[in-house]
């Protein structure tokens, strides 16, 4: 059974391997309202094997359902839609533990609040505004991560809501290797030291890894610079010539990459300002009850300021590049050797700092310290607002801003709507547009509280496109398949990142912008 | 169902197609009768029932489109269970295409949907000819390259090489890898070697060197005559332990049975979210084309950076210029760009192509030896097709046998004694020192043929 398991995930695998895996299918997720949008976000996650999910919905299959939601057929109208979107998932994917509350989310969210307490994460689907911010509150209470998505016409919004989300694997798509060419250590520049680049065999000449070409090429340069690498335009194209003087030939590749690379040597030292506003936040002040996570960036802050030097724990991996076999596996032993080295020093820390707030020393394992120094330098630390501060207090500039810009415009203009139509069915217990025969009057009212918004928040009236109004009316709260599917595919996808806790999740509302695909991510 | 039922069933989509809007497409017609006349007239072709062809077949069947057509030569494997949502583990061996259609159409009642189970190459261009829109779910640049040329293939040109809208045919792509997912730019040409052969002969560094070296070098060298099937587990198996060998020898680490069979395979990590974002983005786009009901990328199709795109069917009356790829990236959360590209003249798949004059005793191999020198091309060895048949196939030995027998006559003839024609070339030229294959399109033009049709205004020549 593990064996077809692992055959059916094999392609996920390769994306998050085991670990990721292995949280996936220990989270309980909570979806409320299995309309399409929360159907097609539950699907993604059933598929890649979450542990559980509950579906949280108190209606009934209607005709109308049949047009827009896969999850149900002619045989489950008139029945629990929760029951029949369950059933359908369980079919997906028999690992699931899938259930059913039927249910209104209202009903939870009003009256029994404790009841989202067993989740992991909670998925909340077209939920109006202010029963968004009640729900908001429950899970910051008790720490459950949220993630709100809705479909509306052509438009569409994703928005997570969480205090805290620490990742290490962030695993980013282009990073910089980690080769200290700007500033290499003695057993490197030994090991180039020992190695003649004006070798008389030709194979070997041009088999040099440029690792080697660049330490030497770099201490020649500094021999002849007072001991500085180069910095200034003018140096570092008098570098790369440099290189090339000690090519035999045009066409030897490791002396190409070692041009290429050049750029490496003139790195500036230190940590990055990304991770040291990490390591500066006043979380790194640990005691007994911080997360393990700010104890490791502790260690690395008492890292950096010692062994480091200044910089962090070295990555340890080089990449592939011409090079005779031999000299690549020695450079490699020699990068993993000081990685390891940086690892244990690390670890000494990281113990010695567990003990002196009062946990236990082993707390924290060998394997997770040796993660955690392999991903030092890609450490994110993201902190979400909570949705009532979001919508009392805007960032008005930031939202002016992206009125008037013509390719954030349209979506900024459906986050202020979405705000307006959540306020029009307070008022007037429906959405606009909902009927043919009011379509004028709502758009009409509909501009009038969408000038009210934007006026609290402290923003041109104008900014607003008038034809945008219009379109919101003519969706009529209409949820159509492709664009439920689309944000409740955005909408697994932050799922699964924090839940794994590995890639970067969105911060800000992604608003889905389905008439000229500019959708944008709204910091706000 | 009576026609209160399907209004009933369709109200949210009908928010789209029946009411007016002012940000729609300047041909949009709303009315209750626009669904029924986009189930009854636009017929859509689902190339692909994989991850995204399940997806687009879910997508299209609930956005209203009644006539669907999937081609697939897949069966199930139980890797595609993660995100294929179509397939069950009871599936395993049966056609994609089949058993996607029926669970689609048992769903959706209405929607008809007709599988074919076989290689998008063994339909001629006839069928391909008949849709409206063609949607793909492809995961192989060269079966993407292929569909590419068929469509493009399709296009006529008028005196200003500007392609003559009835021809065009609107194609909308996706494709996936991971968490990235986009409508990517189709260069045409088929995929070099990934390391180059010194490096997995001499130098070989990495665990991924040492599989290819078991996987293209020593299989030939043991198993000779015997071709590698890389589903076969046994060959995987042999692949693995030679590879391993190899690694020990060198002192190289990493080589498992996973990355063998990642690298063997060129298997690309795949997840049922992207798949469904980048499925739903493209049957979006497809049905605002076919209905008009918003603004679509500048009024035509998503994608597929070097292919025209354009309506066949009577909606669209704009040329096309411009086309834009839907880019969906992930690390630092959801950017959806849009960016513009215009049209690349020199395309070598949908431009005008290049002009060869010919003489109508010129034969087949007397063309190819021309190719080989010609200044602006330079192609070695290369295959020769017109409208996806082949003229001359180098490889495998069995076309190469089978077409043999063209070299020695006249091409005019090959090509139908007509006065001008398109033909596609596949060889091997130099590209920054490194022997690439790649696809070049021909405009063949006779010499000294009367042509009744448009006036000859590509040719360079006299006519004698």
């Amino acid at each position: 059974m593990a064996g077809e398991t692992k055959n059916k995930y094999d392609r996920q695998l390769r994306i998050w391997g085991d670990q990721g895996q292995a949280a996936l299918e220990k989270a309980n997720v909570c979806l409320l309202n299995c309309g399409p949008t929360g159907s097609e976000t539950l699907k993604n996650l059933v598929l890649g094997g979450v542990g559980s999910v509950t579906i949280v919905d108190g209606s009934k299959v209607d005709i109308g359902d049949l047009g827009n939601n896969f999850m149900v057929n002619k045989q489950s109208v008139g029945e629990s839609k929760a029951k029949f979107v369950c059933n359908f998932l369980q079919e997906l994917n028999d690992a699931v533990g899938a259930k059913f509350v039927e249910e209104s989310p209202e009903m939870l969210i009003e009256t029994r609040p404790s009841f989202f307490a067993q989740f992991t994460l909670v998925i909340a689907t077209q939920l109006v505004e202010n029963l968004l911010v009640k729900l908001d509150k429950i899970c910051r209470q008790e720490n459950v991560m949220l993630v709100v998505a809705r479909s509306y016409g052509l438009t569409g919004f994703v928005r997570i809501s969480l205090k805290e989300h620490n990742v290490i694997e962030s695993k980013p798509d282009h990073f910089l290797d980690d080769l200290r060419l700007h500033n290499p250590w003695p057993e490197l520049k030994q090991f180039a030291k020992a190695i003649d680049l004006k070798v008389a065999d030709p194979v070997v000449h041009k088999h040099t890894p440029y690792i080697v070409i660049l330490v030497i090429a770099a201490e020649e340069w500094a021999g002849m610079h007072g001991g500085c690498f180069p910095t200034t335009r003018e140096e570092k194209k008098e570098f790369k010539d440099l290189i090339k003087s000690y090519m035999i030939d045009l066409d030897e590749e490791n002396y190409k990459e070692a041009v290429e690379a050049a750029f490496k040597v003139s790195a500036s030292l230190g940590i990055s300002s990304h991770l040291r506003q990490i390591v500066n936040d006043s979380s790194c002040d640990v005691d007994s009850s911080s997360p393990d996570f700010w104890v490791l960036v502790a260690a690395l802050k008492e890292f950096v300021e010692n062994e480091g030097g200044g910089e962090p724990p070295l990555e340890g991996s080089i990449p592939d590049m011409t090079s005779l076999t031999e000299y690549y596996i020695n450079l490699q032993k020699i990068y993993q050797a000081k990685a390891e080295a940086d690892c244990l020093a690390m670890e000494h820390r990281v113990r010695t700092i567990l003990k002196r707030i009062g946990r236990d020393p082993d707390a924290i394992s060998k394997a997770d310290i040796k993660n955690f120094c392999k991903n030092a330098r890609k450490l994110y630390v993201i902190r979400y607002r909570t949705i009532e501060d979001e919508f009392s207090s805007p960032v008005a500039p930031e939202l002016q801003k992206y009125l008037t810009d013509e390719d954030i415009s349209f979506a900024a203009g459906f986050y202020v709507l979405f705000r307006a139509v959540d306020r029009f069915a307070a008022n007037y217990n429906r959405f606009p547009g909902v009927f043919d025969s009011d379509m004028d009057e709502d758009v009409a009212r509909l501009k009038a509280i969408a000038i009210a918004i934007l006026t609290e928040v402290g923003c041109h009236a104008s900014a607003l496109q008038e034809d945008l109004i219009t379109e919101m009316c003519r969706f009529g709260a209409a949820e159509i398949h492709a664009v439920a599917a689309y944000v409740g595919g955005v909408a697994s996808q932050e799922v699964i990142k924090l839940i794994t806790r590995q890639f970067v999740p969105m911060s800000g509302t992604f608003i889905f912008n389905g008439i000229d695909n500019k959708s944008q991510l709204l910091a706000l | 169902m009576g026609d209160a039922s399907a209004e009933e069933r369709w109200r949210d989509l009908d928010k789209l197609l029946a009411r007016p809007g002012n940000i729609v497409s300047p041909i949009f017609e709303p009315s209750p009768q626009l669904r029924d006349e986009l189930g009854e007239y636009v017929r859509v072709l689902v190339v692909g029932a994989g991850g995204l062809g399940c997806e687009l077949l879910k997508d299209l069947a609930l956005s209203g489109f009644k006539n669907l057509e999937v081609i697939d030569m897949d069966t199930i494997e139980v890797s595609n269970l993660n995100r294929q949502f179509l397939f069950r583990i009871h599936d395993v061996g049966k056609s994609k295409a089949e058993v996607a259609a029926r669970r689609v159409m048992e769903r959706v009642s209405g929607v008809n949907i007709v599988p074919h189970f076989c290689r998008i190459e063994d339909k001629d261009i006839e069928f391909y000819r008949d849709f409206n829109i063609i949607a793909l779910g492809l995961d192989s640049i060269e079966a993407r390259s292929y569909i590419n040329s068929v469509a493009c293939s399709f296009l006529e040109y008028d005196d200003d090489d500007n392609p003559c809208e009835e021809t065009i045919k609107p194609l909308v792509d996706g494709g996936t890898e991971g968490f990235k997912g986009h409508a990517r730019v189709i260069m045409p040409g088929v995929t070099p070697l990934k390391f180059p052969l010194c490096t997995l002969a001499e130098t070989p560094r990495t665990a991924a060197h040492c599989i290819e070296y078991a996987h293209l070098i020593k299989w030939d060298e043991v198993h000779r005559g015997k071709t590698f099937d890389a589903d076969n587990p046994e060959h995987m198996q042999w692949i693995y332990s030679e590879a391993f060998k190899r690694a020990e020898l060198f002192g190289i680490t990493g080589v498992t049975y996973s990355l063998t069979q990642g690298v063997v395979k060129n298997i690309i990590p795949a997840i049922a979210s992207t798949n469904a974002i980048v499925s739903a983005a493209c049957a979006l786009e497809a049905l605002k084309i076919a209905t008009g009901c918003s603004k679509t990328l500048s009024n035509y199709l998503t994608l597929l950076g070097c292919l025209i795109i354009g309506l066949a069917c009577d909606f669209l009356r704009e040329s096309l210029t411009r086309y834009h790829i839907l880019q969906v990236q992930r690390s630092r959360g959801l950017h959806t760009k849009v960016t513009e590209f215009v049209r690349d003249q020199s395309c070598l798949v949908c431009g005008p192509g290049t002009l060869i004059e010919l003489d109508i005793l010129v034969t087949l191999s007397e063309l190819i030896e021309l190719l080989g020198e010609h200044p602006k091309l330079q192609l070695s060895k290369p295959s020769i097709t017109q409208q996806g048949k082949n003229l001359y196939m180098q490889a495998p030995p069995v076309l190469e046998e089978l077409t043999r027998s063209n070299l020695p006559l006249p091409l005019f003839d090959l090509m139908g004694r007509a006065p001008r024609g398109i033909i596609h070339a596949t060889g091997f030229a130099n590209k920054n020192g490194k022997r690439t294959s790649c696809l070049r399109k021909l405009r063949v033009v006779f010499k000294g043929v009367v042509d009744e049709g448009a006036a000859n205004v590509d040719m360079a020549g006299v006519p004698a």
